[in-house]
Parts: C-alpha cells; sequence; structure tokens
C-alpha cells in the first residue's frame, strides 16, 4: 500500500528521518518495501504560462514560445506537441537543475535562443503513476491557474515521501492511512490525532428520503446512508488529487474523489448512486435473482446469481453489493441529489461474487480481507463533512443506520507469562500493559492474567499466541535473546535410504556420472518416446487437473524419458561425452482410482553416450552393486524391452526380482530424441536397491597359502552365453574354487564359423593348506568335462 | 714374475678406468680375475718358483688381486652413477604436456546445497525426514491453519490431481505427518521438490526446492528459533553472518517473522546480490500456531515449537550468481561440471 508521508503527518507526529522511520516500521512488521522522494533534487523550476507559441523558422519539429514566469517573459524553443497557447506548464529556468543531475543553460536551439526547459513529470522526477492520466506523456500541462514563477514544488506541494508498506494478509486494517497511522503511533509510542468530524447539516431529514431494509442479514452486516442534495460537480481540490494520485488512485470529480478519499483514510469503501435513479426512495439489500442481468457502471452487462448480494430499490439492482455500482444511478455531470452508501457486507460473499464475475475492485479487495463495521458510520459523516466543506452539496440532518447486530470490542484475558515462555522473554506485567496502550488495546492487569478489551478493526487477535505476537514486534524481536532449545538430548541423523543415496552419488560421481535434477512432470508424450506399447502400465499416469500445458501434465512414471531429454538437450549443444544420473520418485497411481495417494518409487537411472559401450555401463552397474554389498546379481538376456535394443539389453536379477535394466537404446528411441550416438542407460529401482543394500563388512584374513592358477580355452558355438560357462564353473569348481576371469573371446582363422574360443583364468585355493596338483586337476577337469559335455566344447591346447 | 703381476695391474686398471658400462667393467673382471683370466693364468705358474719366492710372489699377487678388486668396486659405483644419470636423462619428458582427463562427476548444485543443509542440522540433533511429494489438500493446506479461501489454494497457484490431492506447494505437510506420529520431543528438518503453478522464466519454476525445520518440546521458545537460526546461518553463510527477524504473518505459526541474513557476498555493505541493501531475504519463520499443533494431536498448553521454511534454489542462485532458475533444470553437463 502507498502511503503519502505528508498524509500520514495530519495524524501523528514523525519526528524521525525517513530512512530511520522506514527502519523503525519494517522491524514493527510493516515492511517498508519502497521509498518514492518526490519532488526531489529539483531548483529553480516554476510555473510558467504559454504567452504564445510560434513555429521556429529552421526546424519542422520544434516551435518557439514566449513564456510568462511572472516578473518577466522568457523565449523557449521545444519539440513538444501536447501544449497550446495559455496553458500553464513547468519551466526550468537558467541554472535549474533537475533529478538526476541534468543541469539546465541558456542556449540556442537551430539559431534560435532558448532560455530554458518546459517540462514532462518524468523530467522532474515524478513517477507516471503519480501524475493525473492527461499528461503522463509530453508536457506537464496544469489544470488550474497558480500564481506565475512560484517554485513549481511549492505551488503544486509536490515535495513528499511516498512510502509503499507490504501489507500482510492478517492486518487489513492497515489499508488505510489512519490504520497505518495507528502502526507509526504504536511504533514510535505517538498518539494518533483522529480527524475531529462535525457535519454542518441542513434542516432536512435523511430518513424522510430514503429508507433502508436488508433483506439478506447474512450478506450485509451494517448499511448505513447519507443523503446529499444540490451536488456541484466539479474537479476536486489540487491537494485532493495529489493525495489521491499519490495513493494509486485517479482522480475523477469531487464527490467520487471524496468517496474514494475516505475509503484511503479509514478503509471503508463508500458509494454514491444517484438518488434520481433510486425508485420509491428505498433500498432493499437482498439476494440475486437468478439469471438477472445487471450493467455495473464499467459497462459491462452481468449475469448475476442468487448466491449474490444486491442492493436494489423498489424495481431493480442499483449495485453488486461490495463490489461495484450500476451504470444507470451512476454520478454524472447532471447529478443533483445523491445517496451515499457507507456499508458493511459479509467477506466471503464478496469474495466469492467477485471471482465469480470476475471483477475485482478497490472495494471488493477491501471487503474480502475485512472491514470493521463500526466505521460505517464514522466514513459517512467525514465524506459529508468533506462534500460540505469543499462546497460540493447540502448534507441532510442524520443518518439511515441499519445494524441489526452490533459487534462489540472482544473482552479476551491472556496470561503474561505465558506469552513470556512462548517468546524466551521476561517481560513485566506493566510492560506489557504499556505495550497494549501504544496499540490502543485497553489492558487490566489481574497480576496472573491481563484482561483486554480489543478495538474491532484488529479481527486478526484471537488468541494468545495472537498476543504474544503484538507483544513480540513491539517490544521488538530484535531484543528477544537467542538461546539453544534446553530439554531431551536429540540425535540428529539421515533415514537410511538417503545414507544410501549419499553412497551412490558418491560412487557414481566416482565413475564420473553427473547428477541431474529434472521435473516430477512430464508429457504424456514421453510414452510414446520411450517406445512404449500402448497397453503398457506405465501410461497409466497421475494427471494434473491444472497443468502449465501438456509437457508437464502428468507425474512420470518413469526417469528414463527425463534423462534421454537431458541427454539429447546436451547431444545438441555438441557435449561429446556425457555420463549421467538421477534419483527421484515415480508415481504409481494405487489401483483404488485417484482416492489414495500414488505409490512414489524412488528410482535411479543412468545414461552415458561417447566413447563408451554396454560393458562399460554393466562394469559401472556391477561396482554400484559391489560397492552395495550386493554381490549375488544376474544379467539376464531381455529381448522384449521397448525402449531398449533387442540384443543388448538386460534385466539385472536379485534374488529372483528384477532390480533394474540396463541396455542400448533402441534405434527407435534414439531417433525420438535426436541422439547420433548410441547411448546405453541403466534403470535400477532404488527403493528395493536400498533394502537390499548391506553397508555391514565382513574381514577375511588374507590368504596364508599360496594359489594354484589354471587357464583354459575351450571352442563352443556362438549362440552359447558365457553366464552358461561360468554357472559351470561356479557349479563344478569345488570348494577350492576361489575366483575365474574372462580374458579372451576370439572368433576368426583357425575358429569354425558359427563358433568363438573363450578362455578363462580360474584361481583354486585352500584356505587351511597348500594345495597339491592333483587336488586342483580333479576339479579343473571336472569343469572341462562338464563344458564339452553340456555346451559341446571343444578344449584348445 | 713379480714384474709380470706388476704389469698385469697396470693394465688392469687402465682397463678398469676406461670402461664406460657395467658391460665393459664385467668384462674386465672376467678378463682379469675370472677363472680362465690373466691373473688365475700368471699364478698358475707359481708352482715352478722356489720354496722362498713362493710366499713373496704370493703376497704380491694377493696385493695385485685386491688392488684390481678395488678399482674395479670404484668403477662400479661411479658408471653406476653415471649410467643412472644417461638413464633419467633419456627419459626426460615434457611436464607441461596435458594431463590424461579423469573426470570426476559431480552433484548438482542444489543437491550439494542440500547435503551442506542436512549437516548442519543434523550436527544440532536434527532428523531429516522425507514426506510425499504429491500431498493430500489436508495435509498441505487444512493442518497447517491455511485459511479455507487462502489464495496459495487457487487453481492458478496448485497443481490438484483433484479436489483432494496437490503437488504438495511446501515441505510443511511434513510438520504435521511427523507430529502426528511422534510425540514430542521433535526436532526435524525436511527437505525436497515443491511445486507452484508458475510459468517458467528467469526468476521462476513450477519446480523448486525447500527446506522445512520444526522443533516441538516443552518449553520451546521464539528465543530458541532466533538462537537456532543464527548457529545456521552462520554454518551456511559464513561465520561473521547477523541475522534479523522481521514481524510478518503465516497461517501456521503465531508469532511469526521473516528473517533476514547480512549478504554473504558483501557482508552487509550493499551489493548487486543484495540489491544494494545488505540484506537478504532468507526464510520465514515462527512459533507453531496453537491450532497446528491441536491439529496433531499436541497440546498447546504443555508443548510449545518453531518451524521455519526456506527456499533453497534462490539461494543457491545467489550464491553462486546464476541469472536464470531455468539453468538449474536444464542439465546441461557444462553447467553441473563447474560445481
Amino acid at each position: 500500500m502507498y502511503v503519502s508521508m505528508n498524509w500520514l503527518k495530519d495524524y501523528v507526529n514523525i519526528d524521525i528521518n525517513t530512512n530511520e522511520f522506514a527502519d523503525k516500521m519494517t522491524m514493527s512488521g510493516s515492511m517498508v518495501e519502497k521509498v518514492d522522494k518526490l519532488g526531489e533534487n529539483i531548483k529553480n523550476v516554476v510555473v510558467g504560462k504559454i504567452e504564445n507559441i510560434v513555429q521556429h523558422p529552421n526546424a519542422d519539429k520544434l516551435v518557439i514560445c514566449k513564456i510568462n514566469v511572472g516578473d518577466n517573459n522568457l523565449q523557449i524553443v521545444t519539440g513538444a506537441n501536447n501544449i497550446s497557447e495559455g496553458d500553464y506548464i513547468p519551466v526550468a529556468l537558467h541554472g535549474a537543475i533537475l533529478p538526476g543531475g541534468l543541469k539546465i543553460k541558456k542556449g540556442k536551439l537551430r539559431g534560435e535562443v532558448s532560455e530554458g526547459m518546459l517540462c514532462s513529470a518524468d523530467e522532474l522526477g515524478i513517477p507516471k503513476a503519480m501524475v493525473p492520466e492527461k499528461v503522463k506523456d509530453g508536457i506537464w500541462i496544469l489544470n488550474k491557474e497558480y500564481p506565475l514563477g512560484v517554485d513549481f514544488t511549492e505551488a503544486l506541494n509536490l515535495k513528499d515521501e511516498v512510502i509503499e508498506f507490504e501489507i500482510t494478509s492478517n492486518r487489513p486494517d492497515c489499508l488505510s492511512v489512519l490504520g497505518m497511522a495507528r502502526e507509526v503511533g504504536a511504533t514510535l509510542n505517538k498518539t494518533v490525532k483522529y480527524p475531529n468530524i462535525e457535519v454542518k447539516e441542513i434542516k432536512e431529514k435523511t430518513a424522510d428520503n430514503i429508507s433502508v431494509e436488508i433483506e439478506d442479514k447474512e450478506g450485509c452486516i451494517r448499511y448505513v446512508a447519507r443523503v446529499v442534495k444540490n451536488v456541484n460537480i466539479t474537479d476536486s481540490p489540487e491537494w485532493m488529487q495529489q493525495r489521491l494520485i499519490r495513493a494509486g488512485v485517479r482522480p475523477i470529480n469531487n464527490i467520487v474523489d471524496i468517496t474514494n478519499y475516505v475509503m484511503l483514510e479509514y478503509g471503508q469503501p463508500l458509494h454514491a448512486f444517484d438518488l434520481s435513479f433510486i425508485d420509491g426512495n428505498k433500498i432493499i439489500v437482498k439476494n440475486a435473482e437468478e439469471g438477472e442481468i445487471f450493467k455495473t457502471l464499467d459497462g459491462v452487462e452481468r449475469k448475476l446469481k442468487p448466491s449474490m448480494t444486491v442492493i436494489a430499490d423498489e424495481s431493480k439492482s442499483v449495485a453488486v453489493a461490495g463490489v461495484m455500482g450500476g451504470e444507470e444511478s451512476e454520478v454524472t455531470k447532471d447529478t443533483k441529489n445523491i445517496l451515499i452508501e457507507s456499508a458493511n457486507f459479509n467477506s466471503n460473499k464478496v469474495r466469492l461474487t467477485s471471482k465469480q464475475l470476475s471483477l475485482r475492485t478497490e472495494a471488493s479487495s477491501r471487503y474480502e480481507k475485512g472491514v470493521d463495521p463500526n466505521i460505517a458510520a464514522i466514513a459517512a459523516n467525514r465524506a459529508c463533512q468533506l462534500i460540505q466543506e469543499l462546497g460540493a452539496g447540502d448534507i441532510f440532518e442524520g443518518t439511515v443506520d441499519v445494524y441489526p447486530e452490533k459487534v462489540d470490542p472482544r473482552e479476551v484475558s491472556i496470561r503474561p507469562n505465558k506469552i513470556n515462555d512462548l517468546l524466551g522473554t521476561s517481560i513485566t506485567n506493566e510492560e506489557m500493559v504499556d505495550i497494549f496502550r501504544k496499540l490502543e488495546i485497553q489492558a487490566k492487569d489481574l497480576n496472573e492474567t491481563l484482561q483486554l478489551t480489543v478495538p474491532t478493526y484488529r479481527m486478526d487477535l484471537i488468541m494468545e499466541a495472537d498476543f504474544a505476537e503484538e507483544v513480540g514486534r513491539i517490544f521488538g524481536y530484535d531484543k528477544i535473546e537467542p538461546t539453544m532449545a534446553k530439554g531431551n538430548i536429540a540425535v540428529g541423523g539421515k533415514p537410511q535410504k538417503q545414507i544410501i543415496e549419499d553412497t551412490v552419488k558418491n560412487i557414481l560421481n566416482g565413475m564420473s556420472f553427473n547428477e541431474t535434477l529434472t521435473y516430477s512432470f512430464v508429457s504424456p508424450k514421453t510414452m510414446d518416446n520411450i517406445n512404449l506399447p500402448e497397453d503398457s502400465i506405465k501410461r497409466n499416469t497421475i494427471k494434473l487437473l491444472n497443468p502449465l500445458g501438456d509437457e508437464t501434465s502428468v507425474m512420470r512414471t518413469s526417469l528414463l524419458p527425463n534423462i534421454l531429454e537431458v541427454a539429447s538437450r546436451n547431444a545438441n549443444r555438441k557435449v561429446e561425452e556425457f555420463r549421467a544420473f538421477e534419483i527421484g520418485q515415480i508415481f504409481i497411481p494405487k489401483v483404488e482410482g485417484n482416492k489414495e495417494l500414488p505409490s512414489e518409487i524412488p528410482s535411479l537411472v543412468m545414461a552415458m553416450y561417447g566413447k563408451e559401450d554396454f560393458f562399460t555401463l554393466k562394469g559401472v552397474v556391477e561396482t554400484l552393486l559391489n560397492s552395495l554389498g550386493i554381490n549375488e546379481y544376474e544379467f539376464i538376456v531381455e529381448k522384449n524391452h521397448p525402449s531398449y535394443h533387442p540384443g543388448r539389453c538386460a534385466n539385472i536379477i536379485v534374488n529372483d526380482k528384477v532390480l533394474g535394466t540396463i541396455g542400448e537404446l533402441h534405434p527407435v528411441v534414439m531417433e525420438n530424441y535426436d541422439l547420433d550416438q548410441r547411448c546405453y542407460c541403466a534403470e535400477i529401482d532404488f527403493g528395493v536397491l536400498s533394502q537390499i543394500t548391506n553397508m555391514e563388512r565382513v574381514y577375511n584374513p588374507l590368504p596364508k597359502y599360496p594359489a594354484i592358477t589354471r587357464d583354459f580355452a575351450v571352442v563352443v558355438k556362438d549362440t552359447i552365453l558365457v553366464k552358461e560357462i561360468e554357472d559351470i564353473i561356479k557349479a563344478k569348481g569345488g570348494d577350492i574354487l576361489e575366483s575365474f576371469k574372462l580374458f579372451d573371446v576370439y572368433q576368426g582363422d583357425q575358429i569354425e564359423e558359427g563358433c568363438k574360443s573363450i578362455a578363462y583364468t580360474i584361481i583354486y585355493r585352500d584356505k587351511e593348506r597348500t594345495l597339491t596338483d592333483d587336488e586342483v586337476n580333479v576339479a579343473h577337469n571336472r569343469i572341462l568335462n562338464e563344458i564339452s559335455e553340456k555346451l559341446d566344447g571343444v578344449l584348445r591346447d | 714374475m713379480e714384474q709380470r703381476l706388476k704389469a698385469l695391474e697396470e693394465k688392469a686398471i687402465a682397463e678398469i678406468k676406461k670402461a664406460d658400462s657395467t658391460t665393459d667393467l664385467e668384462k674386465a673382471r672376467v678378463h682379469y680375475l675370472g677363472k680362465k683370466g690373466e691373473l688365475t693364468e700368471i699364478l698358475r705358474g707359481m708352482g715352478s718358483l722356489s720354496k722362498e719366492e713362493r710366499p713373496i710372489v704370493g703376497k704380491v699377487a694377493n696385493i695385485v688381486r685386491a688392488n684390481i678388486e678395488n678399482a674395479l668396486e670404484e668403477s662400479k659405483t661411479s658408471i653406476k652413477d653415471k649410467e643412472l644419470h644417461r638413464k633419467l636423462k633419456a627419459e626426460t619428458i615434457d611436464v607441461t604436456m596435458p594431463g590424461k582427463e579423469v573426470k570426476v562427476g559431480k552433484r548438482h548444485p542444489l543437491t550439494q546445497a542440500m547435503d551442506d543443509l542436512k549437516n548442519i542440522f543434523i550436527s544440532m540433533g536434527f532428523k531429516v525426514v522425507e514426506g510425499p511429494e504429491v500431498e493430500t489438500v489436508y495435509y498441505n493446506f487444512d493442518a497447517l491453519n491455511a485459511p479455507k479461501n487462502h489464495p496459495s489454494r487457487d487453481m492458478s497457484d496448485t497443481f490438484y490431481i483433484n479436489e483432494n490431492t496437490v503437488l504438495r506447494t511446501q515441505t510443511s505437510p511434513m510438520q504435521v505427518r511427523v507430529m502426528e506420529d511422534e510425540k514430542p520431543p521433535i526436532r526435524i528438518v525436511s527437505l525436497g521438490r515443491c511445486f507452484r503453478n508458475d510459468t517458467p522464466d528467469a526468476t521462476h519454476s513450477p519446480m523448486f526446492h525447500q527446506i522445512e525445520g520444526l522443533v516441538v518440546d516443552k518449553g520451546i521458545t521464539m528465543g530458541d528459533l532466533k538462537g537456532t537460526l543464527e548457529v545456521f546461518a552462520k554454518n551456511f553463510f559464513g561465520p561473521d553472518t547477523k541475522i534479523k527477524f522481521r514481524p510478518h504473518n503465516f497461517p501456521f505459526t503465531e508469532p511469526s517473522a521473516e528473517v533476514d541474513a547480512t549478504c554473504f557476498k558483501c557482508g552487509g555493505e550493499g551489493c548487486s546480490v543484495c540489491k544494494g541493501n545488505g540484506w537478504i531475504e532468507v526464510l520465514g519463520a515462527g512459533m507453531v500456531h496453537p491450532n497446528v499443533l491441536r491439529n496433531c494431536g499436541i497440546d498447546p498448553e504443555v508443548y510449545s515449537g518453531f518451524a521455519f521454511g526456506m527456499g533453497i534454489d534462490r539461494l543457491t542462485m545467489q550464491k553462486y550468481g546464476i541469472d536464470d532458475i531455468r539453468l538449474l533444470f536444464e542439465n546441461d553437463m557444462r553447467f553441473i561440471d563447474q560445481f
């Protein structure tokens, strides 16, 4: 909210500089977002009048003006095109300084003497929002005749500071200059001087001219009406216009401006009706008719619903309560008599109405947040006082005030010791009472408790905790001593899953994989991109009701598309070597429709391209599994995974269950992701992985007895898998088999077509003694025989 | 015979001195001292000497052998040195040539920030907990005392799965889940992904990261909140960091505060990171609202607590001078390699 310091100072004494003021207000809870210093750094700019304008002899786009600045006339050349003879304008004289440091000097423009400059608001450093609409662009043409030659900033009362406060949603009472004055008073310990309201009334009585009936008691808490006759619609005075402009409100005419001025001053929205359009001199607050069409004063026809409250007369609606008045009853130049409405409407109903009509106004946003019903009459009177004082009309005697259930200040009892306990302070009862006095909350000290009377505008103060905040912020949050929580011993730590996650990340980082983070939501098209069949279970996704777009409309069921998109982007950007992984959740709907939350399954995906092959990635996976203490796993041929090359894909099996899949990307998928290099990926169920991880390590004594090594090479059909040979080695090696290693696979010269030669080194060892050649031969031959028998292998010498 | 021995000695020593390699030296040794060497040859003639001459010549012969052996030994050392020198010279490489690349992978900068945060809070006795990204409206809003008509519940702010289910907009729901499951003392942090209906641009992302902290016990005060956050700030931003509590309003805490820290770039002088004012807004915090405690079955008359929440993405960006949040989720390897 924008607040003019000059205006604020009408109600409260501020005797510190603006920076200090801003700091103090921020620290008491009204955060200062910005300070606009108006009229600052302007020197030697005066009010002038354009006496005549002639075309510049040497330049089409320039004119020469004779400017009256009081005691003399100046010749000024300008390119401005919005000026006319007789206009009052700001003139920067020779030697003038403008904000931003620009100095104005006499000179010649295309041969013609120019003794100064005509100024726009922008050149005077006045934000566009703070000047009247019609002079936003071009020279600032003043709306009335000011004394010529006087200092411009003084003539327009321009020197001001506009503070932008951030008002939190619990403090709608601060959305007014008086509300902020109260905060200033509490912060600086100053008393607020409220306006002295005295209305000079004429004999005629309001009650004889209007009656008010509230039918919709839920929608309307209070309705105050006053009647003004013989209104004289003109512009409002410059000081009022300036205050409105500085608060971000556009001046319109004196009556509308006064209603807005009082709204800004008190926070109470007001509306003025042209009384001649109120049939039967009766105001009825009621529910709208179903399908009722009503034209609001912005000229738009709106369809109303019975859930909305309207202001009606005997025959028709004249306003949507708390949102906007009707076009027909709008105050115009011809208006003679008006009705001033100062009402209190149900915040929830106003919010819903405004939402349903997509119509948000200054009034509706205030009602939504909450307006104190007890200011309605005060504000109506204040408006009438201003109307009368500005000669804008005659005020009828009295108000019509329908207020069926008066809201009284709340009585609340709080315990000072509880408040100190919560804040960690030792503020005395006397100090607390004084803090409440600053906040205009009456406090009676009953020793164990304080008995508080809370003004009705403080709708946010209900529980003890709310009062603790009031005490804390006025006492000063900065004065609360920092301490460390006492009490029970707390042992910190991470869940096992995160510990394993850290380990996995360390291992993968060590093998030069970068970690990536991608969105949890994806496009449903990603299912096509990874080549999933129409009936794939992964197409059963959690869908967002309101996604940003198709691209982010379903929760991912696989991390593969995410990492492939990253791979694709990197390949596109000519990153030559790519190794990356992501650990994140995938989202699987529960069978029972959408009622339950989905299963969130942590997953690991890895991808690489560049100087890579399948076995490099397989080695990475094996290293990872071994490092996690998982030593029993198998890679089983998988020919049917739609995302992978059918001849280069395996499932990773642990305890007879699929832990994950590894493979070279299917060419179709590569094409979908615009990858022109082979890409290798592995997907692992991280939930299962962390369950089977075994971080316990067992020490095995180093061998004391020597090993015996035997090599063999065998020729088998090339359809035989290495795994089949290894299964035999494991099965037949016996207790003395320590380890084995494939060291050669060969096809070509000397090997029959359709066959391959496979060579292994096998290491035998007994932990307890030195093996003999004979013992080893027995085991080794068992293996060789089995290979020749079962696999039709032919041993090579 | 004595003369022959002397002559042999001279010749042998001269040859040894000339030797340039261990091979030459070995040749010389074999030639003079070997089984078929010259010295042996001469000594074989000893038999023809008289009884008197034999011991004298024998003595001379021993001296000659010893001298030759000494000369061999001496040369051996110096030749080894020379040879080593030659070898080292020959093996000299251009050490300014580039090293072979051994790449180490990096964690995502957001993970690194989250790791730092976890470690700081674990050291203060906090347990790290995890919660679901798809969350119920109850946990995300209702139980956290968010008013029914709070704008953050709007479809324009929050992603909905259905009317009761959302993508969590904050890590705060974990507060409630933990308080429902565990009795005080509670001391937890929860970190993770959050979602808000924001179209991505340089400063907005529909997915971002938060850390949420919660402490509930008997006698927890706002002073404790200040102390905890001060320790955190000094650990995370640097030992000279100061923090400032500004009153604010959140539905799930009362009293509430926004917390600023002195800028970690300029230390409070004012710079581009803190937009000149020396402070950066880092988090929201406050004392757990009695309604929230009550919603979780904890009696606010007995227990009190504090909670705090902080966005991680913006801080990470400020720390490294990253000017576009989208870079965090593009995962360009050249970006991640830098951290």
